[in-house]
Order: C-alpha cells, then structure tokens, then sequence
C-alpha cells in the first residue's frame, strides 16, 4: 500500500484520480476479496460485495479524495454490503448474518485508528490464504489458472477468457464449476501448515510460472507474445514474494519473470517477426527492470538454497547482462543447465544444456547431445527440438538435413510468427 | 466432513491380490478407529462377482459385472470424517493401496 501517496489527495486532476483508482484497485483487491470470503465463507457473495465496494469508492473518491486506509475503507463499504445481501436471504444467513452485526468495525478514515476485536480486519494472511486455496492442487490446472486470474488478480471473466483464448460462456463456466469444487469437496481455505508449506508453494509457483509463459510464449493464437498475462503474473508473484519473504524459490520465480520480460520489447520487430535472442537490440531491453531481476536474485541467493527458479533466474541474468551476444558466458550457462538437471531432471532442459554445449564447445558437440535426446523419444513433437536440430545442421553446413528438420520444425511450430521466422531461416539454406 | 474413499486397483492388480481380505492388524483401520475418524470400512469381492439391477418400464432387468467397464476397479471403501480435504487426503495417501493403487476421496453430502 503507498499510503503516504494516496492521503494527499482531496479531489486532484480527473486523470490522477483515475489513476489512483486503478492502482489502488490493484493494490487492494485481493486484499478485500480474501478478508471476505474468510468472515462469510462465500466465494460469490465476497466477489459482489468487492465489487460494490469498489463501485462506491469510484463514485465517493472522485469527488472526496482517496481516503488514509482504502483497504479499510473497501472492508467496510463490502462489509455492509454483505450484512444487506445477507439480511435480504433471509432466514438461512441468520446466524451469520447476526454475527456479522454484532461486530462493530470502528472508523476507517484515519490509519491512526485502530480497527480490533472484529473479526474484520484485514489479517495479514489473507491474501496468502485466497492464493493458496486458489492454487490448490485438488482443483484442475487450468482452475487454477482462472481462479487466480479472477479472485487474486481481479480480471473479469471476459478478460481472463481473452487471456486463455476461451469464449466467455467457457470460462464463466470454468470458474463456478472451480467454485463449486472448493465449496463441495472442504477444500480448506488457509494457508497450509509448515509440514505442506514446501510443495503447496512449489504449486503456486508453478501455476504463476505457468501464467507467465502463457504470456511470453502464447501456445496458440495469432499473437506470439501476450504480454498482459506477464505483467499479471509478475504483479502476482511480486505479491508472493511480500507475503513469503522467506523463500528464495518465490524471489528467484520473481527474478526470472523480470529478466525474461525486461526483453519483450525487443523480441518482436516492427512488422510482428520473432526476433531471437542473439539478434536482439539490446539497447531496447528494459535495464531498470534487469537490474531489479539482478536485485532481488541475489537477495534470493544468499540463503543458499538455490533451487530451479534461481538457477533458471541466473541463467537468464547471464543473458540480460551479457553487453553483446558474443560476449555471453556459455560456458557458464551450459554448468547452470548441469546444475539444473540434478535438482530438475527434465528433457527439455536437456534440450536447453544442448544449445548451450553447442555456443561454447561449438555445434557438433551439441548436435551429439540432441541427436541422444532424439533417440530416447521423450520429446518426440516438441517443436523447439526440431528448430534447435535444425539450426545445427544448418551451422554446420550441413544443409541438406538442415532442410528437412526445418520442414518438420515448420509443421510444429505453433504460432504463425515462429513458423515465418523458421521459413525464413529455411530459405537462407536455398538462397 | 463425511468422506467416503474408495480404494481401487487396476484390473491387472486384481489378479495379484489375496483371495480373501488380510487376517490379523491392519495398522491404518486400527489407528484410525482408534482415533475415532474411520466410521466404516470393508473390503469388497471382485466385480466378476458383481450384479447390476435396474428398472426399465416396470421390469427388472439384470446385468453382470460392474456398471462401468474401467481400468480401475473399486475393491473397498472407507467412511471417515475429519475437518477437510486435506486431511483427508493425508489420511488417503497413508492407504496401503496408495502406493500402486489410487483412492478416490468423495465427501458426503451434509
């Protein structure tokens, strides 16, 4: 929260109003949803009452100002709402609806007062609580997804559907159904205890990687890049790493989302093109926010425990502060990919050590370790082991394999802007 | 909250396991029992054993086997009640049949 910003602000230009808005929109969202759905225990009623509020706060702080404490302010404003909501339900909320009168949230304006004894104040791990939950690995993967989006990021439905690239109807579906489960199966809604902590967090971030990716690396569509799942998933994961100062894998996630998108600007050229990493400008890389990614992964660092989101957030620091392509330490690179494999045995990573093998012990070398990977049938499909193969031959003259592994990378390849750049590396072979 | 697991193995599995249930301690049921939390729990005979019965247009028409033809077999349940789904869950990955078999874990309704 950036109280000290918000309290000066008693009517102010139309645009800053708005601004704020947003920002505190952004800021508190989450905030408001989790506490609610902590006291009434409903998912629907929490997201209308947040909602409310923050519809009434657009109408009052246009013309009041942003009061001292939003959050508080929202708490209340949603509470009320949740009280009318209830009362009008009827007889089933009675005892509910009772202890939500009895207890008096006192004044909200003023960060002096002190708000207590309610049960409406905003606990600290509210927000860990609703992340958790959301992430809860009974729910299916792309629930996850969505939940998140919605209840933690406070995208609408519409937004989120444009996002996963389902219609509306699909996803507004998804999300009842995600609620549902929650509700009916007694998923409970907490942050885990200290024996579940590790793997439950694994989870999150691997639901936030995964949003990120979505993002930098659309699976589908005609867009190569969407960039405002990266800018969602970095804000989210920024939030984690508040709430979880502790885990240097949160820090490391958050290092590595910042090294990766401080690039986005440059890994498209004017007319839509993929542009690879070497033939990057990187005077476009966004350098504040790779000194931010540097930042935070060495703060993550010295717990010394690094585990596969700080290694993979080295790897790409080593990209980010490489002054040319030239000069990226490859060698470096290609121990980080051994270190990975140990503690995150996976083919793609193996794919991954390979070209880095191939820059600095040159192609053949990584040529071996692709062709090994190829044999053993784990990637079989996968259409980045075709284009690295490909690029290999290519590199090593060997033009006319190079060829047909171009063909099949082509047929692969997802998106219509990676099938253009593979064409046109094809067409050097010919041309 | 009212769980019902239902221990399952694939039909493969089936073949191997011992015709009748295991005398003697059964270390997860005993402790469980103990605690108060497994309400009832019974291993079941095979689903060659198995009979459906329904009713179409007032007759009663039987088949035999399993509703489903599946790759997963129900060989037992288990009724336990605990706050929620995570204990649940912990109390189903300590299941002997956890590790090669599966459970599924379904609340009750209320």
């Amino acid at each position: 929260m950036s109280d000290g910003r918000l309290v000066e602000h008693t009517g102010g230009e139309p645009d800053e109003v708005e601004a704020l808005l947003a920002e505190t929109f952004r800021e508190e969202w989450s905030r408001v949803v989790a506490t609610l759905i902590r006291v009434t225990g409903d998912w629907d009623l929490a997201q209308e009452c947040a909602q409310d509020a923050f519809t009434q706060a657009t109408a009052r702080w246009r013309t009041d100002g942003v009061p001292r404490t939003p959050g508080a302010w929202l708490v209340t404003v949603a509470r009320h709402r949740a009280v009318d909501l209830l009362r009008r339900r009827g007889l089933e909320a009675a005892k509910l609806r009772e202890s939500l009168h009895l207890r008096e949230v006192t004044v909200v304006d003023d960060a002096s007062a002190t708000i207590s004894g309610t049960g409406w104040e905003t606990l600290p791990d509210d927000q860990l609580r609703l992340i958790f939950t959301c992430c809860h690995p009974a729910l299916a993967l792309e629930s996850r997804v969505a939940l998140t989006l919605r209840t933690v990021a406070g995208l609408s439905t519409a937004e989120i559907a444009r996002a996963c690239l389902v219609s509306e109807a699909t996803m507004a579906k998804r999300l009842v159904r995600a609620k549902a489960k929650i509700r009916d199966a007694g998923i409970p809604y907490r942050v885990p205890p200290a024996d579940q902590l590790g793997p439950r967090t694994s989870g999150v971030l691997a639901v936030l990687y995964l949003l990120f990716n979505e993002g930098y690396a659309a699976s589908g569509g005609d867009q190569w890049m969407r960039p405002p799942l990266c800018t969602e998933a970095i804000r989210l994961t920024r939030l984690l790493a508040r709430l979880l100062p502790t885990d240097p894998e949160v820090a490391g996630l958050l290092a590595l989302m910042l090294l990766h998108d401080a690039r986005r600007a440059a890994r498209v050229d004017s007319a839509g093109r993929l542009v690879t990493l070497a033939d990057q400008d990187r005077t476009r890389w966004h350098r504040p926010q790779i000194d931010e990614g540097v930042a935070t992964l060495e703060a993550a660092l010295e717990h010394r425990s690094a585990g596969p989101y700080q290694l993979q957030a080295l790897i790409a620091a080593h990209h980010a502060t490489a002054p040319t392509a030239e000069q990226t330490d490859w060698s470096a690179i290609a121990g980080l990919y051994r270190q990975l494999l140990r503690v995150m045995p996976s083919p793609v990573v193996e794919l991954n050590h390979a070209v880095a093998v191939a820059m600095s012990d040159g192609p053949a070398a990584g040529l071996t370790l692709v062709e090994r990977l190829e044999a053993d049938g784990r990637l079989v499909g996968y259409p980045p082991l075709a284009a690295v193969r490909a690029d290999l031959l290519h590199r090593l003259g060997r033009h006319a394999e190079a060829a047909d592994a171009y063909r099949t990378a082509i047929e692969l390849a997802p998106t219509a802007a990676e099938r253009d750049y593979l064409s046109g590396r094809r067409a050097e072979l010919t041309g | 909250m009212k769980f019902m697991l239902f221990i399952c193995v694939d039909t493969a599995a089936l073949e191997t396991l011992p015709e009748k249930p295991v005398e003697g301690p059964m270390p997860w049921a005993d402790e469980l029992n103990a605690a108060g939390i497994r309400l009832d729990g019974d291993r079941l005979r095979s689903p060659d054993a198995a009979t459906t019965v329904r009713v179409r247009g007032g007759e009663v028409l039987l088949g035999d086997g399993p509703f489903a033809e599946t790759k997963e077999v129900i060989i037992g349940y288990d009724v336990i009640e605990c706050t929620n789904l995570d204990e649940a869950i912990a109390i189903a990955a300590r299941h002997p049949v956890a590790e090669g078999g599966l459970i599924e874990v379904r609340p009750f309704f209320g």
